[in-house]
């Protein structure tokens, strides 16, 4: 029991459970394990890599997010924007040049950065809810940008991806576990480059500037600096989770150049804990599969066959969905992650308690 | 010179419609520091239920007209006032915690409104004369235009004179200025808080109905949209500022009409331009105090 | 009723191990005193050092703890709202009038009875009534800080808080203010945050010391302010510089003019108490 104890405590414990998490998800495609209920296959069908390869992107996704809003404490309604600027910009860039994969996701992310420093400089001029509403407003014209402009976007129908220029081994069904692990690679670079940040001064700092922007500024630090670099990184890290997404689904719609795509990023990273990047993680992969089941349970008999009033809202997934998030804020402050410590402590409190009685009774 | 006409007032009609979604949130927001997400939904299920109640009177009639009107704003009212009790009260001054929430009750609400409406927009039928055009120095201008600046002139004009004129509004204009001493003063300002969301939602539901006549339909989407635009003018015209509401309100909706016409469509961009200037010269925007 | 009987009455307000934060910092901790029922209560101690806080605290202004009792009873789990309407009248440090109404809107929206005491206002500052029409933002320090006093004052009240009322008056002012409040103390007990000891010297019967939040010393005014050597170990300044209020307001210059100095305030002010 001291050794469970030992390991719950040791620093090098989260993180060696998360390697072996990570080896676990990467067989995943080498075996033939079926969660009925939860996966709409056995886990090395391409349908079901599909859909845990979609769950990492938005984890990896909402982990950029929770940078901004987590870590910096910036209520942004416009992430969607770079997100779909990785997306839409490598579509572009791939159909439109020769250039191979990799440089052209090295464009991509050049330009994400360059927008992400030029708009994160202009809405950072405003602070809590006016920034908010200034990122939705910048986001709402990348969206129109690319409803209106359909002779370079495709409009309403979506870019399809051209796949010329891209390894043979990411396109097409049967290849879908080599992208699948491409989203796990991109999940746990994802996740490590904002577990450094957070431990990098520029990260303190910016913790710092979430609690207590005076005190920041007496420091002799400037708070404007740090939060832009965050914004910056957030959105790098946004587009990149973009591009992979569109090898994911070998193409783009305008769906994810809407505030609402952005506010789902908000509902993940509440539901997992605002702060917790595991939570962040847990979130991402939870809502994208309750997301999935939910719709396939609003079309099966047994919701179809309810009277109206309890039809109409079940069949809705984004009903239950955000039924749900409003539940979690106003009762579960700290979300999936809050009460995962909660009840974490209270066995800790449990086991010291028993721990004690023991160590009387063995004294005479 | 009738096309300047025409942009012009049409861009006064988009503009009270922008004024009749931003006063509530611009107050909201003023006194509470709560930006209301759900304000897009207070609209839409004004504008769906106040079709729903015009479909089953005679059609075309003024009397229906009037009667959808008054469903919208008592819709629009009472679920602003039931928001207000059961959702943002109990999280009293946790100002992120009430945004989130918000944000939860538009996903729901729009999922809800699609489960029960269906994706695809209701065509809605107006008196008659809404239809028709008046020809104003050679423009011809659509009627329905004039009821929607008529109608956010009445809102002004009555909040207006609510603010000026009543103890409850001496208690929000103050509380916009300063919250914590009206509670000082003895003063329970959380009644002040559910009348202006009830006030908030009233404004927004009227605007629901006026503008399914002015886009000739109803449909979940109905209330986003314009809620974004509605954000925009908020921050341009300074967060809980009624009067800088009202200005930007027209400006940007000018601004919106002029550009579609004579700069190929690019309305929303210049809005965006406008909101990015303005923040760069004045983040408290037109007549704000807080950033 | 005679200053023994009330004094038989026990306390007007009591407070025990009242501790306070801002933002999870904490600016009051554990803090004893009472305030009787009759006469002016000085609290005193260097700037920062959690006196202001600590009247934010008891009003529930600010997120507290401990025990609080204002005549008898229990107030520290109610809204600010309620303990106010219970009979206590606060004035603000920097007077935190509302700049954007007049001076009659600010004084319709303190009346808390059915009879304000309008005479009481007009008799003690005429200059508002004249002025009634005007923007509070508009008025001048001094004028700012008689609307902050006759608020309160217009209020049947059973205990006044004063936050240093004359903060960066002239001294002219000063005299005004400290007048206005001597004649409110004779049928009002109050509790005053107060800097300037001349003022302090002529009001306060009881003074309450605090240092980093916590208090430090009790007892009657005259006794420590006799003191010199012991007023400057406890507060830093000398209690024998000055004579009467009608002199230097203690503050030096930082202080600000006293014309429209108020303005800074006001917009400190604005930030919102959490």
């Amino acid at each position: 029991m001291t050794m469970i104890r030992r390991l719950r405590t040791s620093p090098i414990t989260p993180w060696a459970t998360g390697g072996l998490l990570v080896a676990l998800v990467a067989v995943l495609p080498l075996l033939d394990l079926s969660l009925p209920g939860v996966l709409p296959g056995s886990t090395y069908t391409p349908g079901t890599l599909q859909l845990l390869a979609f769950a990492m992107v938005f984890a990896a996704l909402a982990l950029s997010y929770h940078l901004l809003f987590g870590v910096a404490g910036l209520l942004s309604f416009g992430h969607a924007l770079y997100f779909a600027l990785g997306a839409y910009g490598l579509g572009i860039v791939l159909r439109d040049t020769e250039l191979a994969l990799v440089p052209a996701m090295a464009v991509v992310l050049m330009a994400a950065i360059a927008v992400a420093a030029a708009l994160g400089a202009l809405s950072l001029r405003v602070s809590g809810i006016a920034f908010a509403m200034v990122t939705l407003a910048f986001a709402q014209a990348g969206s129109v940008l690319v409803r209106r402009n359909a002779s370079v976007t495709n409009g309403e129908e979506g870019l399809p991806l051209r796949v010329d220029n891209i390894p043979a081994e990411l396109v097409g069904v049967l290849n879908t576990r080599n992208v699948y692990w491409l989203a796990l690679v991109l999940l746990v670079v994802v996740f490590l480059i904002v577990a450094w940040f957070e431990r990098s001064r520029a990260g303190h700092v910016v913790a710092a500037t979430r609690e207590n922007e005076l005190r920041v500024r007496v420091l002799g630090m400037t708070p404007f600096r740090v939060k832009l670099i965050t914004v910056v990184l957030a959105g790098g890290l946004a587009a990149l989770v973009g591009m992979v997404y569109l090898l994911l689904q070998s193409g783009v719609t305008p769906a994810v150049t809407t505030p609402d795509f952005t506010l789902t990023l908000l509902v993940i990273v509440v539901l997992g804990g605002v702060g917790s990047r595991w939570g962040a993680v847990v979130g991402g992969l939870l809502y994208t599969l309750l997301d999935q089941r939910l719709t396939a349970l609003a079309r099966s008999e047994a919701i179809q066959d309810l009277p109206e009033f309890l039809r109409i809202p079940l069949s809705e997934p984004l009903f239950i969905l955000g039924t749900l998030f409003i539940l979690v804020v106003v009762l579960l402050p700290g979300g999936l992650a809050g009460v995962a410590r909660r009840t974490l402590a209270r066995a800790d409190s449990a086991r010291a308690r028993a721990g004690r009685s023991l160590d009387e009774e063995a004294t005479p | 010179m009738s096309t300047v006409l025409l942009l012009l007032i049409t861009g006064l009609g988009l503009g009270a419609l922008y004024f009749l979604v931003a006063s509530g949130l611009s107050l909201i927001y003023g006194l509470m520091g709560v930006l209301n997400f759900a304000h897009g939904s207070f609209l839409t299920l004004g504008a769906f239920l106040g079709w729903e109640v015009a479909r089953r009177m005679p059609d075309g009639s003024w009397l229906t007209f009037g009667v959808s009107i008054l469903v919208g704003a008592v819709v629009g009212a009472t679920v602003a006032t039931l928001t207000e009790l059961l959702l943002i009260r109990p999280l009293y001054l946790r100002h992120i915690e009430q945004v989130l929430v918000t944000v939860g009750l538009s996903l729901a609400t729009v999922a809800l409104f699609e489960g029960i409406w269906g994706v695809d927009p209701i065509y809605v039928v107006g008196p008659e004369w809404l239809n028709d055009t008046t020809d104003i120095a050679g423009a011809l201008i659509p009627n329905d235009r004039f009821v929607l600046i008529a109608a956010a002139v009445i809102v002004l004009l009555g909040l207006v004179v609510f603010l000026k004129r009543t103890r409850y509004g001496l208690i929000i204009r103050a509380g916009v200025e300063n919250r914590a001493m009206v509670t000082a003063l003895g003063v329970d300002v959380r009644r002040a808080f559910t009348l202006v969301f009830a006030i908030g939602g009233a404004a927004a539901g009227i605007g629901g109905v006026l503008a399914s006549h002015y886009f000739g339909y109803v449909s979940p989407l109905i209330g986003g949209s314009l809620l974004i635009f509605a954000f925009i003018v908020t921050v341009i015209g300074g967060l809980g500022s009624l009067t800088g509401a009202a200005i930007a309100s027209v400006v940007v909706a000018v601004l919106q009409q002029f550009a579609n016409f004579y700069l190929g469509g690019t309305g929303d961009f210049m809005v965006v331009a406008l909101l990015a200037v303005v923040l760069l010269v004045k983040p408290t925007g037109l007549l704000g105090s807080k950033a | 009723m005679t200053d023994e009987a009330r004094k038989a009455l026990g306390p007007i307000l009591r407070v025990a191990g009242l501790s306070a934060s801002i933002d999870g910092q904490q600016v009051v901790e554990q803090v004893d005193f009472e305030v009787p029922a009759t006469g002016v209560t000085a609290v005193l101690g260097r700037n920062g050092v959690g006196k202001t806080s600590t009247l934010k605290a008891v009003l529930g202004l600010i997120s507290r703890s401990g025990v609080v009792e204002f005549d008898g009873e229990r107030i520290d789990s109610e809204p600010t709202h309620r303990i106010v309407q219970r009979g206590i009248g606060y004035v603000p440090e920097d007077r935190e009038v509302f700049a954007s109404l007049t001076v009659a809107e600010n004084l319709r929206l303190a009346e808390r009875g059915t009879t304000p005491h309008r005479d009481m206002v007009d008799e003690l500052f005429p200059d508002l009534i004249a002025r009634s029409a005007q923007r509070a933002g508009s008025l001048s320090g001094g004028q700012q800080q008689m609307l902050s006093l006759a608020r309160v004052l217009m209020n049947d009240n059973r205990l006044l808080m004063v936050d240093e009322p004359t903060k960066g008056l002239a001294p002219r002012i000063v005299t005004e203010v400290a007048a206005a409040l001597e004649r409110a103390a004779a049928v009002t007990p109050v509790l005053l945050v107060e800097q300037n000891l001349p003022v302090v010297r002529r009001l306060a019967h009881t003074v309450v010391v605090i240092e980093g939040g916590r208090v430090i010393h009790a007892g009657p005014a005259a006794e420590l302010l006799d003191d010199d050597e012991r007023t400057q170990q406890l507060l830093g300044v000398h209690s024998t510089d000055h004579g009467a209020p009608k002199g230097d307001t203690d503050h030096g210059a930082p202080r600000g003019d006293t014309e429209h100095g108020a303005s800074k305030g006001a917009d400190e002010s604005r930030e919102e108490t959490p």
